[in-house]
């Protein structure tokens, strides 16, 4: 997410796109990330205190976001919430997007069996519903941070293999790279220098979709109660224990859920308003 | 040449078989993890050491777990989907009026969301940068950036909080006549079509504006032919197959999709059962119930494919 932030900035300055969604957008994923990163310093009270004598209480001075259903702080708890809800996905794209892109070009290169058996393997793994898989795995090992992200990131392995693959298979049949084939250089240094720098854009853009769906996943998880366990909790959580003030329209329901869709839909509309160069496939 | 389109959906049906063990499998070793002895937790606390022993011996759970894999997998063959841990019933039993209950949201939505979503695609990529497009563009991106969950609530909070039209929760053995069946499945089936709608909307308008662009499209506009005509007769045929594609793909989130909605509605359906399943850690059910919904999956996602091998002409 924050490199494909990086990418489209650096467009936009050399005056390529400049595009006001684009930019709205980008500045929306950089103050979530501002309030991942200091959450904790800035929050008015200890997420944990309860500050407020009736629960579901309205939005007012001093407690900004209304308060829960036990009566504690609605805007520190969201704003801690970024943290667990950016952190956990982040850091699960991160390890999903590696995984599959380093795998994904070296079946490229090389090809042969290899290729056939991680494809098969990975298409299967394909073939289990996300949510299913979330299900099963978090109920068997139960739910803990690195267990979350760890779940995560495998179910989007398959997606990101897949997508690098496709991608280094063109690049593959170029004559460079059978020039270098003919200098006699190392698969790694085929992928790291003659495929990767010709597919980093997409895969980055691919980055900041699949970055969307493990944030979407991860809150249906914890909507479920099958996420973050309390004390912890993320946006989904947050949606989940407060479900109770729904019928009074209460903002601890409403506050969550919209800070969940401020950040999915800007990063979606920040790769939509890509320029074309880095979102297509073949750039 | 038609051997080939033949030979290339064989293989294609040969890899779903494939992948449907793999999958088998991995559901089956997956639950094998679920926490907690069965025989103990079946005994309760007050069990003794003897009786637990007695009850894993009963159940085979000592055995190697490639043959208990090996016995399920027969026992599904004859149709036996094993007994459920918790009340000892036949699991089949268990499912079958639920399986139902979710085949009947399933279908409902389907016959709502599929023209919906294309009438709602196609026009906005005929009136490409129009108004109309626009809203329908930043409308399903909207749906389809937040959780299922918020599309839910947002409908309870519109449909059943302001507006007091429907009621929150289902229950479908209630339903008397026409109005209550209306009322018991419109939340469930509100919010699975939004769902479900936006990515088939999605994937159309962008299946049409790719056979828009192609230069016969651009030949039937220099010779004078009407946009309704150029985008019904010269376009929309060429985009069938990546359109019908797009429908079984999109129809593959119902899966994730139902999940949360039975949960959200308590709708008496397959994955409200399984969810309940795995907090009792019901073995036999969660299985099958994980495996219906693969089962599910693969279908979809394999006839998606098979659509748009047969949709190729060059392979023809």
């Amino acid at each position: 997410m924050t490199m494909a932030r990086a990418v489209s900035s650096r467009r936009s300055l050399l005056g390529h796109s400049y595009n006001l969604v684009g930019v709205v957008a980008s500045l929306v994923i950089l103050a979530w990330t501002l309030v991942a990163i200091f959450a904790p310093y800035v929050i008015p009270h200890p997420i944990g205190d309860i500050v407020d004598d009736d629960y579901f209480g309205p939005m007012r001075q001093g407690l900004w976001l209304g308060s829960d259903y036990l009566g504690r702080d609605m805007l520190s708890r969201v704003l801690m919430g970024a943290r667990y809800t950016v952190g956990i996905s982040l850091a699960a794209v991160s390890i999903a997007c590696f995984s599959g892109v380093v795998l994904g070009m070296i079946a490229a290169v090389t090809g042969g069996w290899l290729d056939t058996c991680l494809s098969r393997f990975l298409d299967a793994m394909n073939s289990i519903p996300s949510k299913l898989f979330g299900l099963v795995v978090v109920a068997a090992v139960g739910s803990s941070i690195p267990v979350l992200i760890l779940t995560l990131a495998v179910i989007y392995i398959p997606g990101a293999y897949r997508f690098a693959r496709a991608l280094a298979v063109n690049i593959n049949t170029m004559d460079f790279m059978t020039v270098a084939r003919v200098r006699g250089e190392s698969t790694v240094y085929l992928i790291g220098s003659e495929i990767l720098p010709n597919i980093i854009r997409p895969v980055l853009a691919d980055f900041g979709l699949r970055f969307v769906f493990i944030v979407l996943l991860l809150s249906g998880l914890s909507f479920l109660g099958l996420g973050l366990q309390p004390p912890l909790a993320d946006w989904g959580a947050l949606v989940r224990e407060n479900i109770g003030g729904l019928p009074f329209a209460a903002p601890a329901v409403i506050v969550p859920s919209l800070a969940i869709a401020s950040l999915t839909i800007s990063v979606n509309l920040l790769i939509d308003n890509l320029p074309q160069k880095i979102r297509d496939r073949d750039a | 040449m038609k051997s080939g389109v033949l030979n290339l959906v064989l293989k294609r049906l040969a890899v779903a078989v494939v992948t449907l063990l793999i999958v088998l499998f991995a559901v089956f070793f997956a639950t094998s993890m679920l926490p907690g002895d069965t025989a103990s937790i079946l005994l309760g606390q007050a069990a003794t050491p003897e009786a637990v022993a007695g009850l894993r011996e009963a159940m085979h759970l000592n055995d190697p777990a490639i043959l208990r894999f090996l016995r399920w997998l027969l026992g599904l063959l004859h149709g036996d989907l094993g007994t459920s841990y918790a009340n000892e019933m036949p699991v089949a039993a268990l499912i079958g009026g639920r399986f139902v209950n979710t085949m009947k949201l399933a279908g409902i939505t389907t016959l709502i969301s599929v023209p919906l979503a294309l009438t709602l695609g196609i026009t906005a990529a005929m009136l490409r940068g129009s108004f109309f497009d626009r809203a329908v563009t930043i409308l399903s991106i909207g749906v389809i950036s937040v959780p299922e969950f918020m599309v839910a609530t947002l409908a309870v909070l519109l449909f059943a909080v302001y507006l007091r039209w429907l009621p929150a929760l289902s229950s479908v053995n209630e339903a008397h006549s026409l109005a209550d069946l209306v009322r018991i499945f419109a939340m469930p089936v509100i919010t699975l079509t939004f769902v479900i709608s936006a990515q088939m909307i999605r994937m159309t308008r962008a299946a049409v504006i790719e056979t828009l662009s192609t230069p016969y499209v651009e030949m039937a506009l220099l010779k004078g032919a009407s946009r309704s005509r150029m985008v019904l007769r010269h376009a929309l045929p060429n985009a069938l197959g990546p359109i019908v594609n797009a429908v079984a793909l999109s129809l593959s989130y119902l899966v994730g999709g139902v999940i949360i909605v039975e949960t959200i509605f308590n709708y008496p359906g397959i994955a409200k059962l399984m969810v309940d399943a795995v907090a009792t850690r019901d073995l036999p059910l969660i299985q099958s119930c994980a495996m219906i919904f693969c089962l599910g999956y693969l279908l979809l996602i394999t006839a998606a494919d098979i659509v748009a091998i047969m949709s190729n002409p060059r392979l023809r």
